[in-house]
C-alpha cells in the first residue's frame, strides 16, 4: 500500500512515524521483505561526511559610511570573489593565497561558524554613488547580514576507489596514495550514503529538505557534473561517480561539528560537509531501494598514478574489510571520509524526525534524466585525440 | 627481537663509528628511522635494532660505555583526539599499521608500538592534528 508525503508527515507530527537509519534498515532487510519493510517503516535517514571541494558561502557584509563598491576583497588575506554587487562575496572553499596554501576559503567558513573575527579589507575605484576606495575592518558571523552556505556539487552518488601503481607517493584529494598499490582509499559511506538509497532520485529533487552541517538545508538543483546515465550494476547502483546535488543552508545556524576545513598536502583546500537526506518509504519499491547493503554496492578502482586508468571493480563490504584483491594482489584499504560522523548525522536526523521537528518535503521539480558529462577540449588538441 | 630506541650521542662520540660497531661486532641489524647527527656536535638517532636479546643487550651496553644515552622510544607521534573527525586519511597512509580505523567503531586507533615515525600522518591529516615530539623523549 502506497503512502503519500502528507500521510508520512501526519505521522511525524503525531510522533507515530517509524524512522530507521539506512544501516538499520539494511540489517532489517536480511529478515524482512521490501513489502514488510514498506508496511513497518515510514522514513529512512542517510548520512555522509566527506571532503566536498565544490562548496562555499555567500556573504553580505552590510554597507559602510561612506559606502564602497568592493571590487577586490580579502578576508584574512585570502582573495575572495569581488564579482558580486557592492558588499557581497562568495567565499569558495578552495580560495587561497598561493604563498600560504594551507589556509583558505574553507578555513574562513569554519572560522566564521566558530564565531571568530575575520579581517576584511576591500578596494574599489570609487564611484559617484560609492565614493569610498578602501576599507579595513573586522567582521564576524553575527555582524554580517547574511551568510549562506551554497554548494554547487555535493554528496556524490558513489565515488571511485583511488590507488597508485607508480613508484612514487601521490598526494591527492583522495589522500596520500602509497607507491605500488600499498593502499587504496574510498570515500563513500556505502549503504548509509544518501544518493545510494534513492539511486534514481525518485524522492530527492529541487526543494528536498535535508540535514546540512547541523541545521536544515535544501536541495536547490541537480549538482554540477550530474551524470545520470552511468553504468549500473544488478542492484541498480551506478558503479562510479554519478549523480550529485546542489545544496543551500543558513551558515549562521551551522555547527562546527559537521563542517570542517581540510588541507591536502600538495593538493589544496577542501571542506568536510555533513549531509543527511531523509528517504520517505512511499511504497515497496522505495523499501527495496533503501534495503541495499554494502556487498551490493559496487564501485570502480582507479589508478590515480597512471592517468586514471580503470583497474577493476569492488564493493563496500570488501572495502570495509580492510583489504581488497586486485589481479591476485592484496591491497590495504582505508576510508578518507568519516563513517563515525555519517552515522552521527543519520542518527541526528532520525531523532529530529522522530520528535516531530523535521518534516519531509516533496520535490517541486525532479532531477534531470539522460545526462552525461562533457569533457573540456583543448584548442590545440588534434581532433583524433579523444578523452575518456 | 626488535627494539626501537633513540640514541643520543655526546659531542665526543659523533666522530666515532659506533653504529658500525653494532653491526660488525654485535651482529645487530639497524634500520635508521631518523637522524639528527653532525660530526663535532651532539646528535640523535632513532633506530630500530633487530638481534637476539643477548646481542642487543651487549650492543646497547657498548654504546652506553661510550657515552651514548639509550632511551626507549615511547609515543613519538601524537594527535588532537578532540578535534579528530575519524576520516581515515592518516590510517590510509600509515603503512606501518600504527594508525588504524575499522570495525566495529570506525574510530581512529593509534598503537605507538608499531609507529616508525615516518611522519606521513603529519602530511596526510587534512585537519593537521598530528604533532611529532622528538626531543621530549630523549631523557
Amino acid at each position: 500500500m502506497a503512502k503519500s508525503y502528507s500521510e508520512i508527515n501526519d505521522k511525524i507530527k503525531s510522533g507515530k512515524a517509524v524512522v530507521l537509519t539506512a544501516e538499520e534498515v539494511s540489517e532489517l532487510s536480511r529478515s524482512l521483505s521490501p513489502k514488510e519493510i514498506a508496511q513497518k517503516v515510514d522514513v529512512v535517514t542517510t548520512g555522509t561526511f566527506g571532503a566536498m571541494c565544490s562548496s562555499g558561502a555567500f556573504i553580505n557584509f552590510g554597507h559602510a559610511s561612506p559606502p564602497i563598491r568592493m571590487e577586490k576583497i580579502e578576508l584574512n588575506g585570502i582573495r575572495v570573489s569581488g564579482g558580486l554587487a557592492a558588499v557581497d562575496t562568495y567565499i569558495g572553499a578552495t580560495d587561497c593565497n598561493p604563498e600560504r596554501p594551507a589556509y583558505g576559503g574553507a578555513h574562513l567558513i569554519e572560522d566564521l561558524v566558530n564565531g571568530k573575527k575575520i579581517t576584511l579589507e576591500a578596494w574599489g575605484k570609487g564611484t559617484d554613488c560609492y565614493p569610498r576606495k578602501h576599507i579595513r575592518t573586522t567582521i564576524a558571523l553575527d555582524s554580517v547580514n547574511e551568510a549562506i552556505l551554497y554548494n554547487p556539487r555535493n554528496a556524490y552518488q558513489n565515488y571511485n576507489v583511488a590507488t597508485n601503481s607508480t613508484d612514487r607517493i601521490k598526494h591527492t584529494y583522495m589522500g596520500t596514495l602509497l607507491p605500488r598499490f600499498r593502499n587504496a582509499a574510498y570515500s563513500t559511506a556505502g549503504e548509509l550514503s544518501p544518493l545510494i538509497n534513492d539511486p534514481e532520485c525518485r524522492t530527492i529533487g529541487l526543494g528536498t529538505r535535508i540535514f546540512l552541517c547541523g541545521t536544515e538545508g535544501y536541495v536547490t538543483w541537480n549538482g554540477t557534473q550530474f551524470h545520470s546515465t552511468k553504468e549500473v550494476n544488478a542492484f541498480g547502483i551506478p558503479t562510479g561517480n554519478a549523480r550529485t546535488i546542489a545544496v543551500i543552508g543558513d551558515l549562521k545556524k551551522m555547527s562546527p561539528d559537521f563542517l570542517r576545513a581540510a588541507y591536502y598536502e600538495k593538493y589544496g583546500i577542501s571542506l568536510f560537509v555533513g549531509i543527511g537526506i531523509p528517504i520517505p518509504i512511499l511504497d515497496e519499491e522505495m523499501a527495496r531501494r533503501v534495503s541495499i547493503r554494502n556487498e551490493q554496492i559496487e564501485t570502480t578502482i582507479i589508478d590515480y598514478g597512471a592517468g586514471n586508468r580503470v583497474l577493476g571493480k569492488t564493493n563496500y563490504a570488501a572495502l570495509r574489510s580492510g583489504e581488497i584483491v586486485l589481479n591476485g594482489q592484496k591491497i590495504r584499504t582505508a576510508p578518507v571520509a568519516s563513517l563515525v560522523k555519517a552515522r552521527e548525522i543519520a542518527d541526528r536526523l532520525k531523532e529530529w524526525i522522530a520528535r516531530g521537528q523535521f518534516l519531509l518535503s516533496e520535490p517541486v521539480r525532479p532531477m534531470p534524466v539522460g545526462t552525461s558529462l562533457r569533457s573540456l577540449e583543448d584548442d590545440n588538441t588534434p581532433e583524433t585525440c579523444s578523452h575518456s | 627481537m626488535i627494539k626501537k630506541v633513540v640514541l643520543s650521542f655526546p659531542v665526543d662520540a659523533t666522530d666515532r663509528s659506533l653504529t658500525y660497531d653494532l653491526v660488525k661486532i654485535y651482529d645487530i641489524r639497524i634500520n635508521i628511522l631518523k637522524a639528527e647527527i653532525e660530526a663535532g656536535k651532539s646528535g640523535k638517532l632513532l633506530v630500530e635494532l633487530d638481534a637476539d636479546e643477548a646481542a642487543l643487550a651487549d650492543g646497547l651496553s657498548y654504546l652506553e660505555s661510550n657515552g651514548v644515552t639509550v632511551s626507549l622510544l615511547a609515543s613519538k607521534i601524537s594527535y588532537d583526539k578532540e578535534r579528530c573527525i575519524n576520516c581515515g586519511n592518516c590510517a590510509s597512509a600509515c603503512f606501518a599499521k600504527a594508525l588504524t580505523i575499522g570495525e566495529p567503531d570506525w574510530e581512529l586507533h593509534f598503537n605507538p608500538e608499531k609507529c616508525i615515525v615516518c611522519k606521513l600522518c603529519l602530511k596526510s591529516c587534512p585537519l593537521k592534528l598530528f604533532r611529532i615530539e622528538f626531543a621530549d623523549n630523549i631523557e
